[in-house]
């Protein structure tokens, strides 16, 4: 589905403040698969996704989706960006948020409203359809651009640090949302986080990134007993080694460079 | 209700009260009374036979077209080359000190160029007009559309918008906070310089009867021009704010909680 090979950038090259955020990085991800890609602050996981996306152009390596080099953005794929209040379009309501994509595709008004209200429905959001971003709380905009990429019908959903800027109450709610929903949508799911529970808790799979210039460092398969639940889940001695592990993974610099 | 506007508005009548006890105990002709400028619009503007005198309409209808309309001229041609060079950086290299002139000149300094480029009447007053007025249309178009959020354009590419529905509902709205920041300017700039445009070189036009007005020291008519001209740009006012609360409750609400 998702092929990534010898992935290398580097901002500003040649340049007095030249950085390299990744180097060599190799990963590749199955169709279906939830994969959860954690690293400390400030390795490339966002440099990551957005090569992936198409939105910046690597300084070295090849990206392939569906078996296509991605130069520009993939056709069926689809981003939620962290920051909600900049990627949601504040002057429309909230279906013609989540409809303004489906313009792309082959649909007329009736059957993009139709696909909108549809995901707002998967979202929990129908109620919601004529109202404005700012008239929602942060956890409800979120749903909005969760809600739009899934009207898109994407076969890859790429989610930087999706629920980085919500509370914690809302985050667990956003949490299980991602779950059910890729439950109804057979896609693939690549999710950026810094949460180390988190990746264990929605992924199938966590990926560890070290330090810019990042590279996988960790790679560990999750098997933990469906459907995961917010509290045992998190109490199942699997959950409680894995996310160990993926600490020390994530943490593993530090602790192997003595003090 | 009633009382907040009694409480806004006591100062008007007071004021016109007392302009009156003076006119009348001067008695000057120079000083015509509130109620002789009435009298004196009344006869010869609003008594017609459909309110308006033949003298009003051959003098308000020219005006009102030449402001209205020039506005427009500018509004479209300001927000489509702002938009056009905020997008475009090589472009924008290239016209900026163009633009840093322009803006510059004050705007009644080209009326006399106009007048020898052009054939008296219309021509001139809607030159004048327009070039006075596109600036700061052009200039917050131009910094709109270059501040649009770069996340929200990513999120277009990701989503791929087409580009004619990138311009429209992405970048237009985005800019349009700044956009009507500069239509609120060249509102009030609009009616300045259609006066001074009918003041000299004009045969009608609300400009142009001041300009009698004061040949002929005609003090009653000259304060009804300025009553009438007043007006004119309260209401054009009025009905701008109108729109633009219409066009940008987005925007205060998002500013609101933000």
């Amino acid at each position: 589905m998702l092929e990534i090979d010898n992935l290398t950038h580097v901002y500003g090259p040649g340049s007095p403040n030249e950085h390299r955020a990744i180097d060599g990085l190799k990963l590749s991800v199955a169709e279906g698969e939830l994969l959860c890609i954690v690293g400390p602050s400030g390795c490339g996981k966002s440099t990551l996704l957005r090569s992936i996306a198409g939105l910046i152009t690597p300084t070295g390596g090849e990206i392939r989706v569906e078996g296509k080099l991605v130069r520009q953005t993939p056709d069926n794929l689809a981003v939620v960006f962290q920051d909600y209040s900049r990627s949601l379009f504040p002057w429309m309501s909230v279906a013609d948020n989540v409809a303004l994509p489906l313009r792309r595709r082959d649909m007329d008004k009736r059957a993009r409203r139709e696909a909108a209200q549809e995901a707002l429905e998967s979202v929990g959001l129908l109620g919601a359809a004529e109202k404005y971003p700012f008239q929602l709380s942060g956890g409800m905009q979120q749903r909005v651009a969760i809600a739009r990429a899934l009207a898109y019908r994407p076969t890859l959903m790429l989610m930087d640090e999706p629920f980085g800027s919500v509370d914690a109450q809302t985050r667990e709610d956003l949490e299980d949302l991602v779950l059910k929903v890729r439950g109804h949508h057979r896609m693939t799911i690549v999710l950026i986080t810094h949460d180390i529970d988190e990746s264990v808790y929605v992924g199938d799979r966590v990926v560890v990134l070290s330090k810019a210039p990042s590279h996988v460092v960790g790679d560990l398969r999750v098997d933990l007993p469906g459907p995961r639940d917010q509290i045992t889940t998190r109490e199942h001695p699997d959950f409680v080694r894995l996310r160990a592990e993926v600490g020390r993974l994530v943490r593993g610099v530090d602790v192997a460079t003595p003090a | 209700m009633i009382a907040t506007l009694v409480r806004r508005l006591w100062l008007a009548p007071v004021l016109l009260a007392c302009w009156e006890l003076l006119a009348r105990a001067q008695a000057s002709p120079y000083l015509p009374a509130p109620t002789r400028i009435a009298s004196w619009m009344y006869e010869r503007w609003f008594s017609g036979p459909y309110v308006l005198t033949e003298e009003a309409v051959d003098n308000f209808v020219p005006s009102l077209v030449r402001v209205v309309g020039s506005w427009s001229v500018a509004v479209v041609a300001g927000v489509a080359l702002g938009v056009a060079i905020g997008r475009m950086a090589w472009l924008s290299d290239y016209v900026d000190p163009l633009v840093e002139f322009g803006r510059a000149v004050p705007p009644p300094a080209m009326l006399p160029v106009f007048l020898v480029l052009f054939t008296m009447g219309t021509q001139v007053q809607v030159a004048t007009i327009v070039f006075g007025v596109v600036w700061p249309i052009l200039l917050n178009s131009i910094d709109g559309a270059r501040n649009v959020d770069p996340l929200q354009l990513e999120t277009a590419a990701v989503f791929g918008v087409p580009a004619r529905l990138r311009l429209l509902r992405i970048i237009l709205p985005s800019a349009s906070p700044k956009i009507f920041a500069g239509l609120r300017l060249s509102v009030s700039l609009a009616l300045i310089l259609m006066v001074i445009s009918e003041l000299k070189g004009s045969t009608d036009g609300i400009g142009y009867l001041l300009s009698t007005a004061s040949n002929n020291a005609d003090m009653p008519g000259l304060w009804a021009g300025v009553v009438v001209l007043g007006v004119l740009g309260y209401a054009l006012n009025s009905l701008f704010l109108m729109a633009e609360r219409r066009v940008l409750t987005w925007h205060r609400g998002a500013r609101r909680t933000a």
